[in-house]
């Protein structure tokens, strides 16, 4: 394979930022420079949205995995923007079960929209986990590869009470911008898969990933990865933040490598979120937090910052410039992280405080865009024409 | 028969009030769900089980089983029970 270009031209165009939210959904339409902002929203005023996606293939196609306090999940499909939106005819379930006892869907998690050549084909994590697939644009799904009732799979998802606070989550679908039959997902509890035929089997990506000490590294019902990023500039490269660290991965080796230990120790290598540049694969940011004695989950010593690499990990660089000095306990969940492809490289995060921040130059300084929303779970970024 | 509609399941049917019919309580919910589509997956899940926050009156009686006998004379509410903040 040609060596890529370490910086590719960025195209001109201005942001969408979508935001999933404990309560609703927003859309913060930007200008060219990322200096004003128009807010829309919010979209399902009271609706638990854990994620918002727009197509890139078709820029047209929006998808929202929605549920509400009393109502079952449901994913929700407009074709204008959010002017109108019209529910899945059949959202992500699990196959009916004799005797009742089988799984049901609490949340569609996470949504990837397919390949390009693959065009109306889409992929959803759910909690408990589960994997789904839809082929005509997120009207109708479909349980996807056979990992929803397979029994080893099943034992390494383990139970509602072996995954996050508010359910185990099977996340980070990965479709190779090379190959649709190459695809990887992790699962919160259950470790990283891969798959190198189109979803058909899947085989265990976990080398090198340590886990809770006490437990058994080889076993992967004790691996916990937060998130899985691929870098766009180069598939062969993955990055990952995990319960137990900041990982690297280079294909075709199988053994993840953790790059977190170069992190300063007074902050360590814990967090959600995991962003890589869109041109640029020796570029990545995580945005640290406090994960030790009963895990507080928020930033350490109340002083978020985002951390940057440049060289994949060797080396990070702090970058708080513009954030809150101290008293600021809020912190990024996976999904509220992101990265545009402009150039420089817009940054956007939100937190679990409602508050919307954006770096116009690659971390380098950030800005509260938004402020007073309900917990935020997803931010997305799509650079519209 | 009449089916009372609450709040967060108006959005399908665009009225607090909808009429639907069924022998068994499971019959009725999937006559709602054919005149307005989606509505019976909100309510019931993937194992025929219902949604924890989603209960069902029949003349002021809570009814726990869908299998349960429905008459055209019945009075079916639709509660939307505590879930939270």
């Amino acid at each position: 394979m040609a060596p890529t270009p370490k910086r590719q031209a960025a195209p001109s165009r201005h942001p969408l930022v979508m935001v999933a939210t404990r309560k609703g959904a927003w859309f913060y339409y930007g200008d060219d420079a990322r200096q004003d902002w128009r807010t829309d929203g919010p979209h399902f005023l009271g609706h638990i949205i854990n994620h918002v996606v727009l197509d890139p293939r078709d820029r047209r196609t929006l998808l929202a995995a929605a549920k509400t306090g009393h109502l079952g999940p449901t994913v929700f499909r407009s074709t204008d923007f959010g002017q109108s939106w019209k529910e899945a005819a059949q959202p992500p379930a699990f196959a009916t079960a004799t005797g009742g006892a089988g799984r049901a869907v609490d949340h569609t998690f996470w949504l990837t929209p397919g390949h390009p050549d693959e065009p109306n084909v889409w992929f959803a994590g759910t909690s408990p986990q589960g994997l789904f697939r839809s082929a005509d644009g997120g009207i109708k799904w479909a349980p996807f590869s056979g990992i929803n009732d397979d029994p080893q799979y099943r034992q390494w998802m383990g139970s509602v009470q072996d995954g996050t606070p508010d359910g185990p989550k099977l996340h980070s679908l990965i479709v190779d911008p090379r190959d649709p039959a190459h695809m990887y997902f992790a699962m919160s509890g259950g470790g990283v898969h891969e798959s190198v035929d189109g979803g058909r089997t899947f085989k265990l990506a976990i080398e090198g990933l340590e886990c809770v000490e006490g437990f058994d590294q080889n076993d992967p019902t004790f691996h916990d990865p937060h998130c899985v990023r691929l870098c766009p500039s180069n598939p062969n490269r993955l990055y990952q933040q995990n319960h137990c660290g900041i990982y690297r991965l280079d294909r075709p080796s199988t053994q993840w490598r953790r790059i977190g230990r170069n992190m300063p120790q007074d902050v360590g290598d814990i967090g959600f979120p995991m962003v890589v540049h869109p041109r640029d694969a020796d570029t990545a940011w995580v945005f640290p937090m406090d994960g030790t004695s009963v895990w507080p989950r928020t930033s350490p010593d109340g002083q978020p910052a985002v951390y940057a690499t440049h060289d994949g990990g060797e080396t990070w660089q702090r970058q708080a410039a513009g954030l809150p000095a101290d008293q600021a306990w809020w912190t990024v969940k996976r999904q509220a992280m992101t990265a545009d492809r402009l150039d420089p490289v817009g940054l956007y995060f939100g937190t679990t405080s409602g508050e919307l921040w954006l770096s116009r130059d690659e971390g380098a300084r950030w800005e509260c865009i938004a402020q007073h929303l309900p917990e935020i779970y997803a931010v997305e970024v799509i650079d519209l024409a | 028969m009449k089916v009372l509609i609450p709040s967060a399941l108006r959005s399908y049917t665009e009225a607090a009030q909808a009429e639907a019919d069924g022998a068994t309580l499971a019959a009725v919910l999937a006559d709602l769900d054919r005149l307005y589509p989606g509505i019976r997956f909100r309510m019931i899940d993937e194992q025929n089980r219902m949604r924890a926050h989603i209960r069902f009156f029949v003349n002021g009686t809570q009814a726990r089983d869908l299998a349960q006998p429905l008459r055209p004379t019945d009075e079916l509410v639709i509660v939307q029970a505590l879930s939270g903040g």
